[in-house]
Formats: structure tokens, sequence, C-alpha cells
């Protein structure tokens, strides 16, 4: 562990935070984080951690700024189009099988994932048999996802990812253009839940067919990985599937055997049936 | 006199950078002892050639760096397409997709930063080719912690105004040519030994 100055105040800010609010930074990766609060300490106009550890520790809205520096939300719909395509043309033939199905997006950020995979579902008739569970620890995040509402100029690039993840149709069916906004299909949500739960501290609240948890494992050392896969690990059934993001992988996790590599450039997993 | 010994080198590039950095990299031995980070600006949508280009060229071990993945010498480690290549100061390696830094992802300054962190006077940071002024901030961040700093000869730079750029806000910098940096880094890697 760092014996700089600064560092000892960083491990000491994410303490207050933790014991203040409940909110655990403590297992992030560091430099990522170190990054993001300095950015944060500028924008407070303090010169230390230990300033900004007075501030967040003594009023009560610096957090919810705080926290949209301490969790990163950038993300597209069907970012990484070949992923989706992995998912829609080799494992949705799989969950075809089930009666019905639970899909959970764990750090859903907010929320271009969940609709990705619902309009996926639609255009593959599996919408009505699976219910979507997309989780975060940001509020702010999660009323976002709830609302479904994206820029506009961002659109070109979600049509562009949607046509290369093998879509049916046109992105524009699913939603609705108004005052430089496109807001989504409500009907995409029928199957959906959004809700508050953490990787770091929460356990294991269903028993899903899919987990995709993409681009949030970076953000954690490697402990809070294991932790993390861990409770994923948990959640999936026998012969699940595991989606992470293009450049994560489990290999310098304690989970590694627990899972088959399903696609390796995909990085689609599947839990062994002895694991 | 106390010499320091040098740890690692971040060394950034982004037009002209294919060129360059092979340059470097096809003078360093087998067993050269630093690890070696590379930020080129690559886009973002598609996968890299990079791996192949320089391995085709270089004897070290070269590949895209994966997260988590501890640090090795005799290892060039280079920034995927779209996410930020960072230095944990546990000598790990994480990637992170937070926003882009001067329009780009991977960042020069992003590695700079945390990896002057990680290493302080042990690093050595080189700013090569390019004509966006990324990897300024971080080879000034690099300097304040005591590691050594270079920058690319602008006359010798297919694109002469990152390495200019990065003068201006480092100064002290040394300016080599590309034969010089790697007899450079060649005699870092021996005091090492």
């Amino acid at each position: 562990m760092s014996d700089k100055v600064e560092d000892i105040e960083l491990r000491l800010l994410l303490q207050a935070i933790f014991e203040r609010y409940h909110y655990d930074f403590r297992g992030y990766s560091m430099a990522s984080i170190k990054r993001r609060l300095s950015q944060a300490k500028s924008r407070f106009q303090c010169d230390t951690f230990s300033q900004l550890q007075g501030r967040v520790l003594h009023e009560a809205d610096v957090l919810a700024s705080l926290l949209s520096y301490l969790t990163v939300q950038v993300s597209e719909l069907f970012r990484d189009p070949h992923y989706f395509r992995v998912l829609r043309e080799e494992v949705f033939p799989h969950l075809r099988t089930y009666p019905s199905l639970k899909i959970w997006v764990a750090g859903c950020g907010d929320g271009e994932e969940v609709y990705s995979l619902s309009i996926m579902l639609r255009e593959e008739g599996l919408d009505d048999r699976t219910m979507i569970y997309g989780t975060d620890v940001n509020p702010q995040a999660l009323r976002k996802a709830e609302a479904g509402v994206y820029d506009l100029d961002r659109l070109p690039l979600f049509t562009k990812n949607h046509q290369l993840a093998g879509g049916k149709g046109s992105l524009s069916d699913y939603y609705t253009a108004a005052y430089g906004a496109a807001v989504f299909d409500k009907s995409l949500r029928k199957n959906v839940v959004f809700s508050d739960h953490s990787l770091v501290s929460d356990a294991v609240f269903a028993e899903v067919h899919l987990v995709s948890c993409r681009n949030v494992l970076i953000y954690f050392d490697r402990e809070l990985q294991n932790r993390a896969i861990g409770v994923m690990l948990d959640s999936l059934i026998r012969r699940g599937f595991l989606g992470l993001g293009s450049k994560e992988t489990l290999r310098f996790t304690q989970h590694v055997a627990a899972f088959d590599e399903f696609s390796r450039e995909a990085r689609v997993y599947q839990k062994r049936s002895d694991p | 006199m106390t010499i320091t010994p040098r740890e690692a080198i971040a060394i950034g590039a982004s037009s002209g950078a294919v060129e360059a950095v092979s340059a470097i990299l096809t003078r360093l031995p087998e067993d050269y002892p630093l690890p070696i980070f590379v930020v080129v600006h690559v886009p973002p949508d598609r996968p890299s050639a990079l791996v192949d280009v320089f391995q085709a060229k270089s004897p070290l071990n070269i590949r895209e760096a994966e997260d988590k993945e501890p640090i090795e010498p005799s290892c060039v480690y280079l920034a995927p397409p779209d996410y930020h290549l960072m230095i944990e100061t546990e000598k790990l390696i994480s990637l992170s997709s937070e926003e882009p830094v001067h329009y780009s992802r991977p960042a020069i300054d992003v590695l700079f930063e945390t990896a002057a962190d990680a290493y302080g006077a042990g690093l050595i940071g080189i700013v090569l080719t390019g004509s966006n002024d990324d990897g300024s901030a971080g080879l000034r961040c690099i300097s304040q912690l005591g590691g050594a700093t270079i920058v690319q000869c602008p006359n010798e730079a297919a694109s002469p105004f990152m390495p200019n750029s990065a003068k201006a806000a480092c100064p002290e910098a040394r300016t080599m040519n590309l034969e010089e940096i790697a007899e450079y880094l060649l005699n870092q890697g021996r005091t090492y030994d």
C-alpha cells in the first residue's frame, strides 16, 4: 500500500464515504478512482482529498455529484456489436430451450445495454418469456435508465451498432425523436426491473440464465473482482452464460476454473456443470 | 551523484507512430529488462493490427494489455482500442473506459499520469511523433515526480506537433532522435543488471 500522503488521504476519503453513506469504493482500482477524484477535487475547488472529505461528510448534496465521478457511465446501445451478434446467434439458441428466462445486466449504468438486449429479445421473439434485471449502485443512473431517453446525436452510432449486431428492421421502430432526444418505447421496459444492487456488498437476488457485466470489473481490484464474479457465478443456473467486456478476462481471477470459454473473442463464458 | 534505477518505460505516439515505435523496439534485445507501455492513438471501432506489426520487428514479447495483468520484464504492453491503459501502484495493469481525453481513448496523458504515480523516478516517459497535444500534461507530470523525460526531435518526427507541444509543457525533457532514444534506453536497461 502506498504511503504517499495523497494516497493516505484518498483511502481516508473512501473510508469516510463508506462509513457515512455506505457506498463502498475501497476495493476499486485506485489508478482510475484517483484520477477521477482528482477531477472532482478541482471541480469542488479543494486543494487536497482531505478537504474534499470534509465537504462530503458535512454537505449531503456533495455525495450525489461525487458519485458521478466515482462511477463511470459511458456506454452505447449495442456497444461492441460483435458481442451482441454472438449473443443473438450462439447464446440465444441455448436460451430458447428454456420456457422462461432471466437476464441480469450487472452495472447497467444509464441502461443502454438493457435496451439493447430488450430490442434483440423482441427481434428474436423471446421478449414475452424473458425478465431483465438492470442493477447499478448509482441512483441517478438508474433514474436515467428507467427514463430510456438518450441524446439524439448519439443515435447514428447506436443505429450503426444495431445493424452490425445483426439487427432486424430499423432501430427507429423503437424510439420517438423529440426535442433533441430519443425516447425509447416503454414497451421495451415491460419485463425490465431496474434496481439498486452493489456487487461489492450485496448478495445473490435471483437465479438467472445470462449475466451481462461489461466494463464493470475493470474498475475493481482483484479481490473485489473475485467477490463480484462469485456473486454472478452463484446467480447463474448450471450451464448459464456470463458476458464480459471486450478486454475483460477471468484469467486473473480465482473463478477461472468454474467456467468454460464459450466465445473467446466475444468474452462469453459458460458456467461448468461441476464448478 | 545518485543513479536512479529505472523500472519502466512509457511511450506515446500518434500519427507516424508505427515507424517511430518500430524503430525503437527493433533496437532492443530479447532480454531487455524493463517493461514498456505504449499508447498509440488507434481507431476505437476495430481490432488493432499493431501487435503483429511490432512483433514482426522486435524480439520482445509484444501484447495487447489485459485488465489486472501483472507487469513483467521484457514485455511491451499496448493499449487496446477504445480503452485507457493505466498502471496501478501494485504494478498491475488496469484498463478503463472512462471518457476520452483529447478526443482519444486510449490517451497518452492517462498512461503517463498513472505510470508516474506508480513508478515515480523509476519511469522514463517518451513523446514521439503526433499531431495533437496528448502526452504534454502527462510528460510534465512524469518530470515533476522525478522521472526521465524525452521528446522525439521534431525535425525527425513525421508530425512534429506532439513533440513540440510536449517540449513546451516540459522544457526539461531531452530532445533525441529515434536512434539516440534506443541507445539511451539500452544504457538505462544496463544500469539495472
